[in-house]
């Protein structure tokens, strides 16, 4: 087993992460397969939690596995589908179950997801989830309560550099350190340019931040995010770059794309490391932090 | 006011089903502003009911009546001269006001016309958007006079998601981000301070449902009722 992740953020110069999306179903031999084959190569595993509000198993579960094959996991935890007591009673479980980091979100909105008529809950947000988080770090509950034995979490958020207007989100990113956050991992970034013009106004001093890597498939799927997913922007010079690529070839270039970029991140030191989300190809991720040494 | 909507015509035509004799209660107040089951409305709707009465050859007598306001019991007492003459009561109030006739009349089935939408403002002719969710403590003074229970999907507290699009909501691009919205009227009000301000959890006790209220004024009164 490696170092914990918060000791790997306060003595790596270059700190990675990678995801991993629970299965839908029973099946956990791909999961299993990807947590071996990722485990050793990464500082540390981020579980999705109903991730695009699909249902799945729970990040826990496969945070405790991750921690059975010896790897370091980053539990998930939005305020979509849980209240504050279940949100409170998640955090106490995850940490007996040796679950040592957590990331808080708000969480996609039901309706994107596959039970789109389900009760949305966001009694908290993420800032509220962190302050309830710091809070259990001290030994109290949210509700002032003592807790018998305290948690000790390191807590993290996320962010959107791409954000427009970007005011507001720098903002709350602020509110986030305030009400505890340590490391950030950020929504997928393409252009490093805007990317440091996001951290000179951001100035994410005195915390960790992870810049978002998603993997490019094909100039489609960078298409399709342009046009669907909000804070997420491809450049046109990218989005060539995947169509010259021959034929079923695509991914090849956007594990090229994905490595440049960290190479890039890297060597600049433009931040503190970096976060792979190879959404549905885990087994690439390999190729990718080869790409980047 | 309270804006609310007519239920298809086929959903209250299956309502009257064995009904010889029905009786359209309209209410004169939100839903008349919003054009759903005032006097108007319920003059059109017991029309079509008896048209299609007609049509499919059913005996069936549809009166009408609008009532100033049904969430008021004051406004019931002429009804009860004629409501034994029917065999159902069929209301175009919003959904307080058909319960309040149900409990006045509880001899009588009473249904409902209407699905009841929001407590909202009428943005032009024939639209209506929600603005409050009555969550029993407002919070406007720190967000600008827009509410994020109400305008945010996510009811968030402490400012947009990571889903804000071009001041659009992730959740429905036709609608506006509330904390987009929030946060250029704070810029405005030159009152940004607000927004930097960590908004602890809502307390959700006090509105716990059903909630009652009763008018200081009026308390003494109420505490020495037998
Ligand atoms: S904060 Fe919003 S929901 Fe609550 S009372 Fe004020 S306007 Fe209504
Ligand atoms: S996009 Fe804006 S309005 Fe929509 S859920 Fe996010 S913060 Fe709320």
């Amino acid at each position: 087993m490696g170092v914990p992740f918060r000791q790997a953020c306060q003595e790596k110069k270059f700190v990675i992460t990678a995801e991993i999306g629970p299965p839908k179903g029973t099946d956990i031999e791909p999961l299993i397969h990807h947590i071996e084959l990722l485990k050793d190569k990464v500082d540390g595993l981020n579980v999705t939690d109903n991730q695009s509000s699909v249902m799945r198993v729970s990040s826990m579960a496969v945070c405790r596995l991750i921690l059975d094959h010896g790897g370091e996991p980053i539990l998930q935890l939005t305020c979509r589908d849980r209240n504050r007591l279940a949100l409170q009673s998640e955090l106490l479980s995850a940490w007996v179950l040796g679950i040592r980091n957590v990331l808080c979100l708000t969480g996609d909105y039901v309706t994107v997801g596959d039970h789109p008529q389900a009760k949305p809950v966001f009694d908290l947000d993420s800032v509220q989830l962190l302050v309830t988080v710091s809070g259990m770090n001290e030994g109290k509950d949210l509700a002032g309560n003592d807790l018998q034995g305290k948690t000790d979490f390191f807590a993290g958020a996320v962010v959107t550099p791409e954000a427009d207007p970007i005011e507001p989100q720098i903002i709350k990113f602020h509110k986030k350190i305030a009400a505890g956050a340590q490391f950030f991992q950020t929504q997928a970034i393409y252009d490093l340019d805007n990317f440091k013009r996001f951290l000179d106004r951001a100035q994410p001093n005195g915390v960790k931040l992870l810049a978002g890597i998603v993997l490019l498939v094909s100039a489609g799927m960078a298409r399709y995010m342009n046009k669907n997913v909000p804070g997420i922007m491809v450049p046109d010079h990218l989005i060539d770059r995947l169509a010259s690529a021959p034929k079923g070839k695509a991914i090849e270039m956007g594990i090229q794309i994905a490595g440049e970029m960290i190479r890039k991140i890297r060597d600049e030191k433009l931040c503190d490391g970096v976060h792979i989300m190879a959404i549905g190809k885990e087994e690439r991720v390999p190729d990718i932090l080869r790409t980047a040494e | 006011m309270i804006v609310a909507k007519r239920k298809p015509l086929e959903q209250i035509e299956g309502f009257l089903e064995g009904a010889e004799r029905v009786l359209v209660v309209g209410c004169g107040t939100c839903v008349a502003v919003c054009m759903a089951g005032g006097e108007k409305e319920v003059e059109i709707l017991a029309e079509q009911l008896r048209m299609r009465a007609k049509l499919a050859g059913r005996r069936q007598q549809i009166d009408e009546v609008t009532v100033t306001r049904q969430c008021d019991r004051e406004y019931f007492a002429p009804l009860a001269a004629c409501v034994d003459q029917y065999d159902l009561l069929l209301s175009t109030a919003c959904g307080a006001g058909v319960q309040f006739l149900a409990e006045r009349f509880d001899h009588k089935p009473v249904l409902p016309a209407l699905n009841t939408l929001f407590i909202g403002v009428a943005e032009g002719p024939g639209v209506w958007s929600q603005r409050c969710t009555a969550c029993a403590d407002c919070i406007l003074d720190q967000t600008g006079g827009i509410c994020p229970m109400t305008m945010c999907a996510k009811n968030l507290l402490n400012g947009p998601c990571g889903g804000t699009n071009h001041g659009k909501c992730e959740v429905d691009g036709t609608k506006d981000c509330a904390w987009t919205l929030i946060y250029r009227r704070l810029e405005k009000l030159g009152r940004l301070d607000l927004l930097k301000k960590i908004q602890l959890p809502k307390d959700y006790s006090v509105a716990t449902k059903p909630a009652r209220f009763t008018h200081e004024a009026f308390q003494k009164a109420e505490n020495q009722e037998p």
